[in-house]
C-alpha cells in the first residue's frame, strides 16, 4: 500500500516550482475540488435514501421473496458506470432508447444532478450490503427492550437500531465517497467537471507523470480527511451484545397498509438501477443484430469470460483473506499502529487506479521483473487496490460478535488461534463472502489497472467494452457489456444462495 | 468456502499457461481491436509470426511506455494520433529511410522515428434536421460568432482536438487561438468527452454542430443508415480541415526489431491499406488504393487542407497551457 505512495512522492519530487504553480496550484483546481466535494456529498445523501429503507425492507419486513430482493438489490453494482450514464442519457433525446421504444423524451440529465443520479444508482449496493449484514447481525432483544420501555416503533429504530448501524453506514459511505472522488467515466459523460478531470487530462493530454503525481497527492489529501473523519466518528463504540444466551432471528415486522408503498419504492429503485441499463443494452444490441456472426461472438465472449474470471476470482479471495487479519488487529487490538494500517488500506483504495497501475509497473520492473506482465502481479494489484471493500462488512461483524465467544473458548483451554477458528471464524463466513463478492464484481468492471498490468494479448470483458464504446461502436460493445452484467449477476445469485444455506 | 477456494485455484491454474508462453512480436495498440484485430490476424497468417497485442487507450499506453523505459516488453507502439507518437519519440528507434519511401509526402515523419499508417481529417458534423445549408460556417473560426451561440460541441480533453489546436497555433499564432477559445466559451459551446459523444449529442438534439475526426460518422451510419447526422469540411485552406495521422514506431527496448519492421511494412502494403481505408473510413497513406466511396477524394482533401506541416505539431505543452488559461482543462 505504501508502494504507490512512495511512487507518487518520487515522481512529485521531479517537479519544478514554476510549472507547479501553473498546473497544480491554480484557482480552477480549487473550483474543481469544490465540485468534487459537492458531488460526493450529494451521492452520499441519495445512496442513503435508497439503501437504508431497502436494507430494512429486505431484512426486517414481512415482504415475501426476500432472497430474490437481496440479489436484485446487489446487482446494480455489476453495471459499468458508463453504461449507467448512457442509460440515463438515453432517456432524453430524439435518438435515445426511451424515444425509440416508448416515444417519450425527458430532459437530458447532466451536470451535478445527472452525475449524482448515475453514480448513486450503481453504488448504493455497497451501503446496502453493509447495512444488510449489520441488520442481520443485530440482536432483536435491543429493539424489543426499547419497545417494552415505551418507545414507538420509529422511536426505537431511531434511538436504538440506527446508532448500531452507524459503523455500517460509515464504512459504506467511505467506500462510496472514495469511489466518487476517483470516478472519471460517469462525470465525463454527464459533463460535470471535477478533480479527477484534472488528473486525467494531465496523464492523457500531456503524457505527464510528474504533475499528475502532484494532483494525485492532492486528491489523497482530501481522501485522508474523509478517512480520518470516519475514524473519529466510529471510534470507541460498543456494538456487541452482552446478555447471556444466543440471539434469535428478529421477527418480521408486518407492513400492513404500507405494503403497496414499499413495493412502489422497490419497483422504482429496481427499474431505475437495473431496468434502464438493460434497456439501453438491448437498444444497442438491436442495432447490431443484423450483421453479427453469432458463433464467433459466442466464442469470443467465452474466452473473455474465462480471462475475466481468472483475474476476478483469485483477486476476490486474496483480498478477503488479507483483509481479515487487518480488521482483526484493528477491532481487537486498537492501537496507533493498527489504526495506521487500516487507514492505509483505505488510502490504497483511493489512489487513482491509473496511478496505482503505474506504481506497480515502476516497482515490478525494478524489484521483480520476472513478475512483470504476469497474471500474478495483476491479481496482486487488484486485491491490494480493493482490499478496503471487505473491511467494512468484516469490521461490522467483528464488532457485533464481541470478545465473549473467544473468551469462553480460551477459558475452556483452546489456544488463541484455535479459539478464533472454532468460535469467530464460522460467524464471519457471511461477511467474508460479502466482501469477496464486492471485490469480485468490481474487478470484473475494473479498467485502468487491467489495461496496464494484464499480460499483452489478455483482454477481459471490460477491456473489450471500453475499447469499443470509446470508438463509437456501441452495438459491437453491447454483448460484452451485457455479459459483464449477466456474469456478475450469476455470481451474486450463487453467493447469496450459499450464504443462506449455512 | 472450500468449494469456492478450489474453484478459484482451478481457474487460476488453468490460466497459468496463457502467460508462460513467449511471443514473437508484442504490439501496444492504441487503436481499437474491433478495427485492427483483423489486420493483425492476417499478418500472423501471412508471416507465421505469433503476435500478442495489448489494447488500451493511446495515452495510457504512451504513459506506460515511458514508465517501462528500456525494460518494455513492447516491440511496436501503434498510436491513434501523431501527438502521442511525438510524446514517446524518445523510446522509438530511428527507422531506415526506405520505410517511408512509399508513403505520400504529406504523411511522412521527417525524423523517420515513426511511420503514418492512415490519414484522417478534422471535420464539422451537424444535424441533418436542424441545420440549413446556408447556416454552415465557412471557417472553424466562425463558430465563435453569436449566430452559433449554444449550438456547438467540442472535446477539449481529446487528443485529436488538441492536435488541431496545435496546428491552429502554428498557422495563426497563440493570440488567435486564445481569442477563438475565449469566443467559444463565451458562446456557451458545450464540452464533451470525445468524438463519439458529440455525434450522439447531435442525434439527441443537444447540439447542432460538433468538431470531430472524419471516420466516426461512418461507424454510426454502418449500424443505422438513418442516423440524423451529416459531415462536411470548412472553406478551402481553413485550419479546421487539418489532415492528421495515426502511426506506428519501433520501441528501442524491442528484442525483435526485424519482426517489428516486418509488421510496419505489412501495414503499408496495399492489402492492409485497402482494409483500413474501406473498413476504417480513413485515408490510405500510399498511392494505388481504391478510395472509400463515402469520403471526399483525397485529392480534394489535400487541396482544402491548411498549409500546416504535421511534423511541426509537437508543442503539446503550449496547447495545454492555452486550454488551461481558457479554463477548459
Amino acid at each position: 500500500m505504501l508502494l504507490p505512495m512512495a511512487y507518487l512522492v518520487l515522481r512529485a519530487l521531479e517537479a519544478d516550482t514554476a510549472t507547479l504553480g501553473e498546473i497544480v496550484f491554480r484557482a480552477r483546481n480549487l473550483m474543481l475540488l469544490v465540485n468534487t466535494l459537492l458531488l460526493t456529498f450529494s451521492v452520499l445523501a441519495v445512496v442513503t435514501v435508497i439503501a437504508l429503507p431497502l436494507a430494512w425492507l429486505v431484512v426486517r419486513s414481512d415482504l415475501r421473496h426476500k432472497r430474490l430482493l437481496s440479489i436484485v438489490s446487489v446487482l446494480p453494482l455489476a453495471i459499468p458506470g458508463y453504461v449507467m450514464a448512457y442509460a440515463l442519457i438515453g432517456m432524453s433525446g430524439y435518438y435515445g432508447f426511451a424515444n425509440h421504444f416508448f416515444g417519450i423524451r425527458l430532459p437530458r440529465p447532466e451536470g451535478l444532478a445527472g452525475a449524482t443520479l448515475a453514480l448513486s444508482l450503481y453504488t448504493f449496493p455497497y451501503l446496502f450490503l453493509n447495512l444488510r449484514s449489520a441488520l442481520l447481525g443485530l440482536d432483536p432483544a435491543l429493539e424489543e427492550t426499547a419497545r417494552s420501555l415505551g418507545h414507538s416503533r420509529w422511536g426505537a429504530f431511531r434511538q436504538v437500531v440506527l446508532p448500531h448501524l452507524i459503523p455500517a453506514i460509515m464504512s459504506g459511505w467511505l467506500i462510496i465517497g472514495l469511489y466518487v472522488l476517483g470516478d472519471f467515466g460517469v462525470i465525463a459523460l454527464m459533463r460535470y467537471e471535477v478533480f479527477s478531470y484534472a488528473i486525467f487530462t494531465q496523464y492523457s493530454g500531456a503524457f505527464d507523470r510528474i504533475y499528475a503525481a502532484w494532483l494525485s497527492l492532492m486528491l489523497l489529501a482530501v481522501t485522508l480527511t474523509f478517512v480520518l473523519g470516519e475514524a473519529a466518528l466510529t471510534r470507541r463504540r460498543r456494538h456487541a451484545r452482552t446478555g447471556t444466551g444466543v440471539r434469535r432471528r428478529a421477527a418480521p415486522v408486518p407492513l400492513g397498509q404500507w405494503r403497496p408503498l414499499a413495493w412502489l419504492f422497490l419497483g422504482f429503485v429496481f427499474i431505475a438501477s437495473l431496468g434502464l441499463p438493460t434497456l439501453v443494452l438491448i437498444h444497442w444490441m438491436t442495432l447490431a443484430a443484423s450483421n453479427v456472426d453469432f458463433v464467433a461472438l459466442m466464442g469470443e465472449l467465452w474466452r473473455a469470460f474465462g480471462r475475466t474470471a481468472a483475474v476476478a476470482a483469485p483477486s476476490a479471495l486474496l483480498a478477503a483473506v488479507l483483509a481479515l487479519p487487518v480488521v482483526y488487529l484493528v477491532v481487537r487490538f486498537p492501537s496507533r499502529f493498527s489504526t495506521v494500517i487500516e487507514r492505509l488500506v483505505y488510502l490504497g483504495y483511493a489512489i487513482p487506479p491509473l496511478t496505482f497501475g503505474l506504481a506497480m509497473v515502476f516497482f515490478a520492473l525494478r524489484s521483480a521483473p520476472f513478475l512483470y506482465q504476469s497474471l500474478a502481479l495483476l491479481i496482486f494489484a487488484c486485491s491490494m487496490t480493493f482490499l478496503a471493500l471487505p473491511v467494512g462488512p468484516l469490521r461490522t461483524a467483528l464488532l457485533q460478535i464481541g470478545t465473549r465467544p473467544e473468551e469462553v473458548a480460551r477459558s475452556l483451554g483452546d489456544p488463541p488461534f484455535r479459539a478464533f477458528r472454532r468460535t469467530v471464524l464460522p460467524l464471519l463466513r457471511a461477511p467474508i463472502v460479502a466482501g469477496a463478492l464486492l471485490v469480485f464484481i468490481v474487478v470484473v468492471k475494473e479498467l485502468p489497472i487491467t489495461f496496464l498490468l494484464a499480460p499483452a494479448g489478455y483482454t477481459t470483458l471490460a477491456m473489450t467494452v471500453f475499447s469499443r464504446t470509446s470508438e463509437g461502436m456501441m452495438a459491437e460493445a453491447a454483448p460484452f457489456a451485457a455479459a459483464i452484467v449477466l456474469f456478475s449477476s450469476l455470481f451474486v445469485g450463487l453467493i447469496l444462495r450459499y450464504e443462506g444455506q449455512k | 468456502m472450500k468449494k469456492l477456494i478450489t474453484a478459484g485455484l482451478t481457474v487460476f491454474a488453468l490460466s497459468l499457461p496463457s502467460w508462460a508462453s513467449a511471443q514473437d512480436l508484442t504490439i501496444y495498440s492504441g487503436r481499437g481491436e474491433a478495427l485492427v484485430g483483423q489486420v493483425i490476424k492476417q499478418f500472423e497468417q501471412e508471416t507465421g509470426l505469433k503476435v500478442d497485442v495489448r489494447y488500451g487507450g493511446t495515452s495510457e499506453l504512451a504513459t506506460l511506455l515511458l514508465e517501462e523505459g528500456d525494460k518494455s516488453p513492447a516491440d511496436v507502439f501503434w498510436a491513434q494520433d501523431g501527438g502521442a507518437l511525438g510524446a514517446v519519440n524518445a523510446v522509438f528507434v530511428e527507422l531506415p529511410a526506405a520505410v517511408n519511401e512509399g508513403v505520400l509526402p504529406v504523411f511522412r515523419n521527417a525524423d523517420n522515428k515513426w511511420v503514418s499508417t492512415s490519414g484522417r481529417t478534422r471535420t464539422l458534423v451537424y444535424s441533418k434536421d436542424r441545420v440549413k445549408p446556408e447556416d454552415l460556417p465557412a471557417s472553424i473560426k466562425d463558430l465563435a460568432n453569436e449566430k452559433y451561440k449554444g449550438r456547438v460541441g467540442f472535446a477539449p480533453t481529446n487528443g485529436s482536438f488538441q492536435a488541431f489546436l496545435t496546428a491552429f497555433r502554428v498557422a495563426e499564432g497563440d493570440d488567435a487561438v486564445r481569442e477563438w477559445l475565449k469566443g467559444l466559451v463565451a458562446n456557451d459551446a458545450k464540452k464533451y468527452r470525445n468524438n463519439g459523444t458529440q455525434l450522439e449529442a447531435i442525434a439527441n438534439g443537444e447540439i447542432d454542430f460538433g468538431l470531430v475526426n472524419n471516420y466516426y460518422l461512418g461507424r454510426y451510419l454502418a449500424n443505422d443508415s438513418k442516423f440524423p447526422v451529416a459531415q462536411t469540411g470548412f472553406g478551402k485552406g481553413d485550419v479546421g480541415n487539418l489532415v492528421n495521422v495515426a502511426g506506428i514506431g519501433v520501441v528501442s527496448a524491442s528484442d525483435n526489431k526485424e519482426g517489428a519492421q516486418r509488421f510496419i511494412e505489412y501495414l503499408l502494403s496495399p492489402a492492409a491499406q485497402q482494409y483500413i481505408t474501406t473498413q476504417g473510413n480513413e485515408y490510405p497513406v500510399i498511392s494505388g488504393v481504391i478510395q472509400n466511396p463515402t469520403l471526399p477524394p483525397i485529392a480534394e482533401v489535400l487541396e482544402n487542407a491548411p498549409a500546416v506541416d504535421i511534423n511541426k505539431l509537437t508543442d503539446l505543452e503550449g496547447t495545454l497551457a492555452l486550454l488551461r488559461e481558457a479554463g477548459l482543462l
